[in-house]
């Protein structure tokens, strides 16, 4: 119970004056940076930095997470308009929010990703709320080979779920993680696959990988079909926000079931990307409409965006209580804590009560604000798509040109921008996959890491996979998501025989 | 079914993509075994994982292609026609983004806007050049003033002391 006195006494200082406008203030910025190809919520929360160390910390910490929220938000719309997502967390919701701006349902797919987004991230912060005390002791138990479990998980779904040819995506996958390899190893620190070219040293950013193909591919596909945007006949009126809000209850099984796989990865430090991906997948097996995923259901926007949130927010549970950042942007708020003087870790919680809760209130608040105000500019965001194609379409390469030559301030980057745009063209057209791609160019260097280090461990043994409960269960979950459909068919073979 | 001379054929060009993830497997195999494959003093070294990933493309690529040369003819890959507007995008863009490393980003944005909207658009040039001024216009004040995001620019944007 003392932790509801603390929640209202957090309650108490978020409501001052003073910090509802930070917060106002913090989403609208965080939004537009969302938006702002480049500008993702760890670039936006960095450069904005300076402007809170006149503040107090928990003032500085409200404005800075709420940045954090209109981020978060702001990813979505450019993901559903235009098929660029600004975050990592945010490609799962390009696959069926992106189809359904093409359908003129922009307005109902941008509802449905901004309410999951609240009700991913509220039930994250009631989960911490209760759960504050004892999360410290649990995410200790995980090891690399733990860790590497749940990313051997999240792949395996992607094989055996996807309607394309298995083969097809493990060797979109496979090129992925090549992907992630060139550069320095940041095992040994030593140079691999640069083939002496420095460009390479840095390896391929997962940005700029996704703005050449998603967004650069999106744009020669619309070219190829004779520069129809097919999103233009959307009626956009604020009915749209009602009437969407009157489906969504019916989605409450997706919805909760990709709140607690949220919950799970971003706590269990494994982040926001693959828990989208694992919620979109687990949704897309488990629905009714799960065979028509991909082409604009409302569920495969749910999915994805309420376990991204529920993951990123969850994952600042672990950053406060422990010092692990779950995610980039959390990385870059621990920094902010060092700067203001406080020391993240288990005491924390005993001796800044006043910073802590009033944090975790100003989740619950921050949220709720951000959704009135994103929602009351869906018109205005919807209205974009309105904009003829030969103005529109240049305008987005030169943003994708900017987004890519931010992420590391070099030129070379934007030719390469345009490598995988020319790639994702030829290879969405090939029936290539290019999700898997994506999430292995993300997760590549963090899953090697953990994979090399449980080695390290076992002495070479692959037996370390297996070697306790915990982490034998998630890696036979991730063969059974492998195989899932030999499974399926050889269950289907033995109804037959029986009958 | 369709003539084969209305573009390239499906098939064919998802054979060359795999040919072409082999070829890539095995550059990355190659510079796996430079980086070291075996276990070392810090354990597996650093070209250990890359190799089996090298590894898994040629396989999965090989079992590809296999399937590819199985297929029956299906069909076009893209007309033509349609072929030639996605060249008409890529030609320009190409030219756009190796110039961006020479003469900053501003003019080329410009002119790929600006041309953009009157070889597809068949704008008149002066929306052409409004739209494409203003629209830079402000990208230069939200991300140099507002963001303080330097972004690249060249003799142009020096001449104009920006």
């Amino acid at each position: 119970m003392e932790e509801f006195a603390h929640l209202f006494h957090g309650f108490a200082i978020v409501l001052q004056p003073y910090n509802i406008m930070l917060m106002c203030i913090g989403i609208l910025l965080g939004v537009i940076i969302g938006v702002l190809p480049g500008l993702g919520g760890a670039n936006g929360v960095a450069i904005l930095l300076p402007l809170t160390f006149s503040m107090s910390p928990t003032s500085a910490i409200i404005m800075l997470s709420c940045i954090y929220w209109g981020a978060l938000f702001g990813g979505a719309i450019t993901s559903i308009l235009f098929n660029i997502p600004g975050e990592p967390w945010s490609v799962a919701t390009t696959f069926d929010g992106h189809p359904m701006a093409q359908q003129g349902k922009a307005g109902e797919a941008l509802t449905a990703a901004f309410t999951s987004s609240f009700i991913g991230a509220l039930f994250a912060v009631i989960m911490i709320t209760l759960l504050a005390p004892l999360v410290a002791k649990f995410a200790l138990q995980f090891g690399p080979a733990e860790k590497f479990s749940v990313f051997f998980l999240a792949f395996c779904s992607f094989i055996g779920m996807g309607k394309e040819p298995p083969f097809k995506t493990l060797a979109s996958m496979m090129i992925g993680f090549a992907l992630a390899a060139v550069g320095l190893d940041s095992v040994t620190g030593n140079l691999r696959l640069t083939f002496g070219f420095t460009e390479l040293l840095n390896g391929f950013d997962f940005l700029i990988a996704v703005i050449g193909l998603f967004g650069i591919g999106e744009i020669l596909l619309t070219m190829e079909e004779g520069l129809s945007f097919r999103g233009r006949a959307a009626a956009i009126n604020p009915r749209v926000v009602w009437e969407t809000w009157k489906e969504l209850p019916r989605y409450w099984k997706t919805s909760l079931s990709s709140c607690l796989i949220g919950c799970w990865m971003g706590i269990s430090p494994a982040g926001a990307t693959p828990a989208s991906f694992m919620s979109y997948g687990i949704a897309k097996r488990t629905s009714r409409n799960g065979a028509k995923f991909g082409t604009g259901q409302i569920e495969g926007v749910v999915a994805p965006e309420t376990a991204a949130h529920a993951a990123g927010t969850s994952a600042l549970l672990p950053m406060l209580a422990l010092g692990v950042p779950g995610s980039p942007t959390a990385a870059v708020l621990l920094g902010g804590l060092l700067i203001w003087g406080l020391q993240p870790g288990p005491l924390l919680f005993v001796e800044q009560t006043e910073f802590v809760w009033g944090l975790i209130a100003s989740m619950y608040l921050g949220n709720l604000v951000g959704l009135i105000i994103v929602l009351t500019c869906v018109p205005l965001f919807a209205a974009i798509l309105r904009i003829p194609f030969s103005i529109i379409g240049p305008v987005i390469l030169v943003f994708c040109a900017i987004g890519a030559y931010t992420v590391h301030n070099s030129a070379f980057d934007v030719i390469m921008m345009l490598v995988f745009g020319v790639l994702g063209y030829l290879l969405k057209k090939c029936n290539y996959p290019l999700a898997p791609m994506v999430l292995a160019i993300v997760l590549g260097d963090k899953a090697e890491e953990a994979f090399r280090q449980s080695l390290l461990i076992s002495q070479g043994s692959l037996g370390v996979f297996f070697s306790n409960g915990l982490v034998g269960t998630i890696m036979g979950l991730g063969l059974v998501a492998l195989f899932w459909h030999l499974i399926q068919t050889g269950f289907s073979r033995l109804r037959h025989m029986v009958a | 079914m369709n003539k084969p001379e209305l573009g390239p054929l499906q098939r064919s060009v998802e054979f060359g993509t795999a040919v072409a993830m082999v070829a890539f497997g095995a550059l990355v195999i190659v510079g796996s075994v430079q980086a070291g494959i075996s276990w070392g003093a810090e354990g597996p070294r650093s070209g250990f994982f890359p190799f089996l990933i090298g590894l898994a493309i040629i396989l999965s690529s090989a079992i590809n292609l296999v399937q590819c040369v199985r297929s029956p003819q299906a069909g076009l890959f893209v007309e033509w026609a349609q072929l030639r507007q996605v060249v008409a995008v890529i030609i320009p863009t190409t030219v756009y983004v190796v110039s961006v490393g020479w003469v900053g980003l501003y003019l080329p944005s410009m002119l790929l806007i600006g041309g953009f909207m009157i070889w597809f658009g068949k704008y008149k040039p002066i929306h052409a050049i409004a739209v494409a001024v203003g629209v830079m216009a402000v990208t230069y004040v939200t991300f140099e003033w507002w963001f303080l995001v330097p972004l690249p620019k060249g003799p142009v944007e020096e001449w104009f002391g920006l």
